[in-house]
């Protein structure tokens, strides 16, 4: 097949990403969407496979076999709850893939000095993003302290590192060879600086570094692609850019903090909030019963803590009995909840709860005052209205899901320990305030035996 | 020439990702970023070029690893998301009568 030929084919597959994309703006159309972006994918491939330059198969049919089996696994095998885990390596497998097309370009005859600029950039960048992956990966699955590792002279550090990449890159360019030291320098800075630029980030700020991974992935696909001047691999490349970007910002917004300064500052180093004093007032399941029974709306805001007692199931139980009681249910998803984007809308999906009762921030908080019963699951920053009074918190003006408003609050706690950011709650000490202690699953549990019982 | 064009078409891709995925509702963020991961994978086709290309070994060799990557990316990528996506659905009836207590 003939260059031009194989290019309209890619133009048929970026057209499939495209609309595959567009379909995704709705949970109704979605699947399809995903199946239409599969097509454009297996349209591409097999396509590049009849190209005029592809000579051997043998080693590439078992490195797809072995690969695919991989994937095939991993996305049956992964419970909903590691999600975020599963697509930081994901989003680690596409930057190494990048970066060894990257070199592996090195070896094409004729290479210009943009060739070589791409080359290096698609290294620099996928090796950011295999080995921050990696960093991502442990601290969300907690094979390493998820908290933020900050030391001193960090940013000195990080910047020798930067101006390293840069020189050993600029002397990579004066005498481009296969073997040139500077290449292998390359190569270990950009992995050592993944590893650097995440070790810094905390656990409740990793819904950031995901996405803006998930970008860089996408980037490096992009470097690949002009390293091996290949139109499909730009253009799914930048699509996947944006995607990322977008995400990253919606995330910021959602805590209002500048990338800059979830990139480059550990969480809550500087400002100590005012400490809150007061009582809590416990509530028992059985009281907690009555209450609901008689409340004509009731809204659920979830936070990662659903997921870490997996309580998503039992949640969804009460809710239909509260429906069958004629209430209102809605659940309350803040952007930040969660360990990535969107993971609590997954996590209630998995558990049946249908797509149309989960609302978002923007949607329910106009109406918080008309609810009768917010009731708070392993969420806490993402509740905390000294996000709204207290100029001294370190969340000071990230937007919350004002549950306080509603006319009563149910909070779901193990313990009176304080949240992932370590902020003290005034949540907790409000007039119209109830906690249930507890595990959440068990909580739940028994507040719908009251109901059966 | 050549990579004036190329930057050409890169600049209008972010453009039109700027456009499609601001549309994407929140709910469907998780799916939304592991479908536009499988889309990346698409550095499978250098990959594959590169594995293929039969010029020196070690091009090869560097190649065929990134194919296997890069088929996890993909693979992995498309099924987890169809997998959470089917996982989403609308309310059968308004309520639910005569469902088990």
């Amino acid at each position: 097949m003939s260059q031009e030929f194989i290019n309209v084919f890619y133009i048929v597959a970026a057209a499939l990403f495209v609309f595959g994309l567009k379909q995704l703006s709705s949970p109704a159309t979605a699947v399809r969407g995903n199946l239409l972006s599969a097509v454009g994918m297996f349209v591409a491939v097999v396509v590049t496979l009849f190209s005029q330059g592809i000579l051997e198969f043998q080693w590439m049919a078992v490195a797809a076999i072995v690969g695919a089996l991989i994937g095939a696994l991993a996305a049956q095998r992964v419970a909903m709850t590691a999600m975020p885990e599963m697509v930081a390596l994901f989003n680690g497998s596409g930057g190494v893939a990048s970066l060894l097309v990257g070199w592996a370009a090195l070896y094409n005859p004729g290479n210009t000095a943009f060739i070589h600029i791409s080359i290096l950039l698609s290294i620099l960048i996928g090796g950011v993003t295999l080995s921050g992956s990696i960093m991502a990966w442990g601290k969300l699955s907690e094979v390493m302290a998820s908290r933020a590792l900050v030391f001193a002279a960090q940013r000195v550090v990080n910047a020798l590192i930067l101006i390293a990449l840069v020189a050993c890159g600029a002397l990579f360019m004066l005498a481009p060879a296969l073997d040139s030291p500077y290449l292998y320098a390359v190569i270990a800075l950009s992995l050592l600086f993944g590893v650097m630029a995440v070790i810094p980030i905390g656990g409740a700020d990793m819904p950031v570094v995901i996405s803006l991974l998930n970008s860089y992935s996408g980037l490096a696909a992009c470097a690949a692609g002009f390293a091996i001047q290949n139109n499909i691999l730009i253009v799914a490349g930048a699509l996947v850019g944006a995607a990322g970007i977008i995400l990253t910002n919606i995330m910021c917004k959602a805590m209002n903090r500048s990338l800059a300064n979830v990139l480059f500052s550990g969480f809550g180093a500087v400002k100590t909030a005012s400490k809150v004093e007061g009582e809590v007032k416990p509530i028992n399941a059985e009281d907690a019963q009555l209450i609901l029974e008689a409340a004509s709306s009731v809204t659920f805001v979830p936070g990662y803590g659903m997921a870490v007692a997996q309580a998503q199931h039992v949640v969804r139980e009460l809710g239909e009995i509260l429906e069958r009681n004629g209430a209102e249910v809605s659940y309350a998803v803040h952007p930040v909840a969660g360990r990535m984007p969107g993971h609590m809308n997954v996590l209630l999906a998995e558990a049946n709860v249908p797509y149309d009762q989960l609302v978002e921030m923007d949607d329910i908080n106009p109406r918080i005052e008309h609810i009768d019963v917010a009731v708070v699951i392993g969420a806490n920053d993402v509740v905390n209205p000294a996000a709204r009074q207290d100029e001294n918190s370190p969340i000071y003006g990230m937007p919350i899901i004002n549950v306080d408003h509603a006319r009563t609050v149910f909070v779901l706690k193990r313990s009176m320990a304080s949240g992932f950011a370590g902020v003290d709650n005034p949540l907790f000490f409000g007039e119209n305030t109830r906690m249930l202690f507890g595990d959440a699953k068990q909580s739940i549990s028994a507040v719908i035996g009251e109901f059966k019982g | 020439m050549e990579a004036v064009y190329l930057a050409f078409v890169l600049i209008l891709s972010i453009f039109l990702g700027f456009e499609l995925i601001s549309k994407v509702p929140a709910t469907l963020h998780t799916p939304l970023m592991s479908g536009a991961n499988a889309i990346s994978g698409v550095t499978l086709v250098g990959a594959l070029t590169s594995a293929g290309s039969g010029m020196d070994t070690m091009a090869s060799l560097l190649g065929a690893v990134a194919v296997t990557f890069a088929t996890i990316n993909v693979v992995g990528g498309y099924l987890v998301t169809n997998r959470m996506l089917s996982m989403f659905k609308k309310r059968e009836s308004p309520s639910q009568p005569g469902a088990p207590a």
